[in-house]
């Protein structure tokens, strides 16, 4: 069922050291209770590039990202089987021995509403650290700045770090959350549908910095706006009723899509 | 245009286009020149560097292709950016239709000079049409480079200028004809010579109506120009 792509290119660059891979998901299936809601999905994540996931409603793009930092653990009666596989250590992060705090030090996630808490925005970027055991003022100051820097925000809000968050407009609200996440250091950043609920202008900032970010982590991002997809990925993943059809570098999912469904997907003949 | 995207990643890859036409552009403009030295001094060694070349015309056409194919599927440019881009994918083509023109013109002239008959004056007959086509193609490159619609619009004139000079190789190649039967087939290779160059100019003349396009988004193609109303183009009454 898997039009498998994206081997012949990407295996060359592997090959090259050009591309490596950062995760892996073998054999994952999930069910909600009863509701098989992934389908065997064997997909790479490849190291310091955007992978996108796109798919019309219901096609388990936010389920499979919600798998990465074990959200589904939350509630009662979700079911992982199958890995997804973390390198280079080689910890599978669905094993019931990992255990899933750490593995969302590991694995950050942004959400599509920004999600301030009610506290100051030093306090917020600092919170996972502080969780972490960190106590030092000098090492919250500097990595609250750096997180805050990365996620192209610090200008803004240098002078007014003691203020609640949620003084921030909305587009500065996710780029503040993007700090929380990237503050911990995690080598992987999951994004889903992070600008839903922006304006185009705060949307082109978060894309430009998703852009520069991959520099330094890994990104896996779920959005139903196909063009973002485009824009933003290295590469795409198409979904479908919980299965995943076709997986391969952007460039060719939106030139020359190997499956038809990818093609009528992109093309909006999907009805 | 002058603004920068909030996208750096799409300011990089349009300025990447942009520079590699120019890129084309260079690469085509020194064929042409060559192959008309060549011509000129009857230098075989250039001529088949031109023939050689031509592959290389070739491959950034196909390249410049497949870029810009990329940036309308992942960008979707709009307004000026989608003017952009669609003028350099039809200057494109019409760079390599020059590329395919000079590799013609040195062909011919490789032809000429094996069976070793120049006609007395051919090559100074076709000095000006070789200098108005040279100079056509540098100033639409020009013009792009700099985005300059009134560089253009003095180039979209010239294109008659070539026209005339064309008519008046092929009169003075078909006096040499009627005089002396053994100058024909010399005398058909210059003419071919000089369709090339008449060809060169029209798609000089194609480059600068996209400049006019691109910075005005005015399609000033296909029109008649008020001043050329009394002389009728080739090939109408």
């Amino acid at each position: 069922m898997v039009s498998v792509v994206h081997r012949d290119q990407t295996r060359s660059a592997v090959a090259a050291n050009t591309l490596v891979m950062k995760a892996e998901s073998i054999g994952l299936n999930f069910h909600y209770g009863d509701f098989q809601a992934l389908k065997s999905i064997n997909m790479p994540l490849y190291e310091k590039k955007v992978t996108a996931l796109i798919g019309p409603s219901g096609c388990g793009k936010s389920t499979y990202l919600r798998c990465f930092n074990r959200m589904h653990d939350l509630y009662p009666g979700n079911r992982y089987q199958g890995e997804i596989k973390l390198y280079p250590d080689d910890t599978n992060i669905l094993h019931p021995a990992v255990d899933p705090i750490e593995v969302r030090m590991r694995i950050s996630m942004v959400f599509q509403k920004p999600n301030p808490f009610p506290k100051s925005i030093y306090e917020n970027v600092a919170y996972g650290l502080r969780v972490r055991g960190v106590k030092k003022r000098s090492v919250l100051d500097e990595k609250v700045e750096e997180a805050l820097r990365s996620a192209a925000l610090w200008d803004e809000v240098k002078h007014r770090l003691p203020d609640l968050a949620t003084s921030l407009s909305g587009g500065q609200q996710q780029r503040m959350c993007i700090a929380r996440a990237l503050a911990t250091d995690p080598e992987v950043l999951l994004f889903d549908e992070p600008t839903s609920a922006l304006d185009p202008i705060a949307t082109g900032s978060i894309e430009e910095l998703i852009s520069q970010l991959k520099a330094r982590v890994t990104i896996l991002i779920v959005t139903h706006n196909m063009q973002q997809a485009a824009r933003v990925s290295d590469f795409t993943a198409y979904m479908y009723i919980g299965e995943l059809l076709e997986f391969g570098l952007t460039d060719e999912i939106f030139v020359q899509p190997k499956n038809k469904r990818t093609e009528d997907y992109i093309t909006g003949r999907m009805g | 245009m002058s603004q920068e995207h909030i996208s750096s990643q799409f300011d990089n890859e349009l300025e990447e286009i942009r520079s590699r036409l120019l890129h084309m552009g260079g690469l085509v403009e020194e064929q042409l020149g060559n192959a008309l030295a060549g011509y000129g001094n009857a230098d075989g060694r250039l001529l088949g560097q031109v023939l050689v070349n031509e592959n290389e015309v070739n491959s950034l056409e196909i390249e410049l292709d497949v870029r810009c194919t990329h940036i309308i599927a992942r960008r979707q440019p709009a307004a000026s950016d989608l003017r952009m881009v669609f003028a350099i994918v039809k200057a494109t083509t019409d760079l390599e239709r020059i590329g395919d023109e000079s590799a013609k013109i040195a062909r011919v002239a490789q032809q000429i000079h094996t069976r070793g008959q120049m006609l007395p004056g051919a090559f100074s007959g076709l000095r000006v049409a070789s200098s108005i086509a040279r100079e056509m193609l540098r100033d639409a490159l020009n013009a792009y480079a700099r985005l300059d619609p009134e560089a253009a619009r003095s180039l979209v004139a010239r294109d008659q200028q070539m026209d005339e000079e064309f008519r008046r190789v092929l009169r003075e190649m078909l006096t040499f004809m009627f005089e002396d039967p053994r100058t024909i087939s010399t005398a058909l290779d210059v003419i071919w010579i000089a369709k090339s160059l008449e060809r060169v100019g029209d798609h000089a003349k194609n480059i600068a109506e996209y400049v006019i396009f691109v910075v005005e988004g005015t399609d000033v193609r296909h029109r008649r120009k008020p001043e050329s109303a009394g002389t009728p183009a080739p090939g109408e009454r």
